[in-house]
């Protein structure tokens, strides 16, 4: 873990679960993994609260814990899962994913399982409808069975997962404790307990495979009628489902900006045809004839069978390879490259962060060097058509910046500078890395200064809340207007000022979060295809 | 690579671009600022309905997490734990449960003696009046001894009163130090 990494995990513990568990998290992460005594001793938190913060993280599948260095019958000790609290960077993407796909009911399913961790089918669902119920107007309910169906439907396309069978699943505050009212008993339960029985006990806690198992299962107990005894059954968001979307995402945007709407969509049906069948971390998606892609293609987009292969051969031919040829039959065989695609994804942020911070013949340079790959300080000064003087001023900015390397080549064995070549070189793969933890950093410094902003005016915040809530009550309890603005009054002008500018600046400190966190995605997929293809 | 002297550099400055002569920007003596100027503007933040959106789902889920029993807060300190000291702390804050400096004023103490001794002033007073003046010279004597009395009996009650092991006159502030070692002038005060 880079101290960067561990600074923005501990943020982001801290602005979710307080103080306490983010001591507990960051002692953790530092150390590695610890047995209980051993992390409240050296955090000098009293054992209950510890329990509690561990407890916390557990539930919310950030922390791992299994038999210790001595073995079974030694203490347990537990490991934080990192990539997991960074997750939380991304809950409103998820959010909002989840409300695009399957509306204003998906949606608050999504949020609530994100705030709690793991959730039981039965609590969510009922949770759910009441808030649904409780924004609707007079007079109308939500219906439970639209709950449902639309928690099937994102069970169905992997989107919610089950919790391994652990008995840290049965601790959670997710469990139902009142019987559901009879109205409710129709929902579908998940009745997979023989199945998953035999799955675990293979030892093997992959939460694909349990996704699987949910996927035969829905399909047998369509009509099973039971209580609500899906007491042990708890489920949690697939981060990886909404990764692989989110993925699918920006290359389907990358191609109509590059190409046009009709080859994005031609895109878009390939790689949902080969949602299901292709794996996680494949480099490229199942190949696909033209025949079946004209075939799943929906009639809306009116495209005609020559035309499409038209825009098969284009797509095939764009540098950027998006989509590659595999052979001929049916038409011709097509496979989406999803490994090459990640990469030209991370170089064209690599170079548009260039192009914004040192201008556009730096970036000019920078694209020189990627395609080039080494090339002498005369060389670069030549194709690039800058003049000398400032080629190298810029050249040497980058390399102060580690952007650009400088590789020597000797010419005789002693490494005499007169008889050596000295070639700048740009590696892709380490400047992603680079750029990766400066946006970490980037997110650290955003969440501290929107810390420090709220610490600045923490006494007009609370004036402000107490004078709202003041203004409710009164509206609540029908007071007069005379009463309402002499209350209003009770903030002056300049306070209300400095108000609405300190909002302004949380929003554009949140917003900017939230935008840093999509470079760090696109970084970190393309890092993880690498080191999958090893 | 070991250079024939110390001023030769191990790479000639040509290659790298530096000719003879030229010159070099002068070396940075300090680190660099820590909000450099840019030499470009960034790029303005994207706008639009799925940002803002976005926002608005951000700052609710934090919000809500903050009224869920995830969020944890410390403990606040279980009062009649630490006996004396913990009387102190909720005066004057968690300072006094780490250092055990005996320069803790004595202001707990001083109102109830003063309490006490201007009620027995008033008492006095009153039995003063109603004497007359024949009996001043005697009251004036005595009060000087009942207040000693009094102060003293104060100060033993005050010992026991709180029930704990700490004697009330380690916590004095030491003015009454330097007074009784006038014995062992020959040792050094430090």
């Amino acid at each position: 873990m880079t101290a960067q990494e561990v600074r923005l995990c501990g943020l982001l513990l801290q602005e979710h679960f307080g103080n306490v568990v983010e001591k507990v998290g960051t002692h953790l992460i530092r150390s590695g993994v610890l047995t209980l005594r051993a992390l409240a001793h050296e955090t000098k938190l009293p054992l209950d609260l510890v329990k509690k913060s561990l407890c916390v993280l557990v539930q919310h599948g950030m922390c791992t814990f299994g038999a210790g260095r001595r073995g079974p019958a030694g203490p347990v000790e537990y490991r934080i899962n990192c990539e997991r609290v960074f997750h939380m960077l991304r809950y409103p993407r998820y959010i909002y994913t989840a409300k695009s796909l399957y509306g204003d009911t998906g949606e608050l399913i999504v949020e609530e399982i994100l705030q709690r961790g793991q959730m039981t089918m039965s609590s969510t669902v009922k949770t759910v409808a009441d808030r649904l119920t409780h924004n609707m107007p007079e007079g109308q309910s939500m219906d439970y069975s639209e709950v449902v169906s639309a928690f099937s439907q994102l069970v169905e396309t992997h989107f919610l997962q089950r919790c391994p069978l652990a008995s840290a699943g049965s601790s959670s505050s997710g469990a139902v404790d009142t019987p559901l009212p009879v109205a409710t008993q129709n929902f579908l339960v998940i009745n997979s307990y023989d199945i998953y029985s035999t799955l675990s006990q293979g030892k093997r806690r992959r939460s694909s495979e349990d996704g699987e198992a949910d996927q035969c299962a829905a399909k047998k107990a369509r009509t099973d009628d039971s209580e609500c005894g899906d007491d042990r059954i708890y489920w949690q968001v697939n981060f990886q489902r909404f990764h692989l979307h989110f993925r699918d995402q920006a290359i389907i945007s990358a191609v109509s900006c590059k190409l046009d709407q009709s080859s994005s969509e031609i895109v878009r049906t390939m790689l949902r045809m080969s949602e299901v069948t292709t794996p996680a971390h494949a480099a490229f998606t199942q190949a696909l004839s033209a025949n079946e892609i004209f075939r799943a293609l929906l009639s809306s987009y009116n495209i005609a069978r020559p035309i499409l292969d038209q825009y098969l051969s284009l797509l095939v031919d764009d540098p950027m390879e998006f989509v590659g040829k595999t052979g001929d039959s049916g038409g011709g065989m097509y496979v989406v490259n999803l490994h090459r695609a990640l990469a030209n994804l991370a170089r064209a942020t690599l170079e548009s962060v260039v192009q914004e911070r040192f201008g556009s013949r730096s970036a000019r340079i920078f694209r020189l060097l990627l395609r080039k790959r080494h090339l002498e300080q005369k060389q670069v000064e030549d194709f690039a058509m800058i003049p000398a003087k400032e080629a190298k001023d810029m050249l040497y900015k980058l390399l102060s910046e580690n952007l650009v390397q400088l590789q020597e080549i000797p010419k005789t064995p002693d490494y005499a500078p007169s008889r050596t070549f000295y070639l700048y070189t740009v590696n892709q793969l380490p400047t992603a890395r680079l750029l990766l933890q400066h946006s970490y950093k980037t997110v650290g410094n955003l969440m501290e200064r929107r810390l420090y902003e709220t610490k600045e005016n923490k006494r007009l915040l609370e004036k402000s809340q107490r004078i709202e809530a003041i203004l409710a009550s009164l509206q609540a309890t029908g007071a007069e207007a005379a009463q309402l603005t002499e209350v209003e009054e009770m903030i002056t002008v300049p306070e209300r000022q400095q108000l609405e500018s300190l909002r302004h600046h949380i929003n554009k400190l949140d917003s900017s979060e939230n935008q840093v966190d999509e470079t760090i995605f696109l970084l970190k997929s393309y890092i993880n295809s690498t080191q999958a293809s090893r | 690579m070991a250079g024939r002297g110390r001023g030769q550099l191990t790479f000639s400055v040509e290659i790298v671009g530096i000719g003879k002569g030229e010159n070099l920007p002068p070396s940075s003596v300090q680190p660099t600022p820590l909000f450099p100027p840019l030499a470009q503007k960034p790029v303005p933040l994207q706008t639009g309905e799925e940002a803002e959106y976005m926002l608005a789902l951000k700052q609710e889920f934090r919000g809500a997490m903050k009224t869920l029993p995830f969020y944890i807060r410390p403990a606040a300190p279980k009062k009649g734990q630490f006996g004396v000291k913990d009387e102190l702390c909720h005066k004057h804050g968690f300072a006094y449960m780490v250092a055990e400096s005996p320069a803790v004023p004595k202001q707990p103490k001083q109102p109830r003696v003063d309490k006490e001794e201007i009620i027995r002033k008033l008492e006095t007073l009153e039995q003063k009046e109603e004497d007359g003046s024949s009996d001043e010279e005697e009251g004036e004597k005595k009060k000087p001894e009942e207040e000693e009395a009094e102060g003293e009996e104060g100060y033993d009650e005050e010992e026991f009163e709180d029930e704990t092991d700490y004697i009330m006159s380690y916590f004095d502030n030491g003015d009454e130090f330097g007074g009784d070692s006038d014995d062992n002038i020959d040792e050094a005060i430090y």
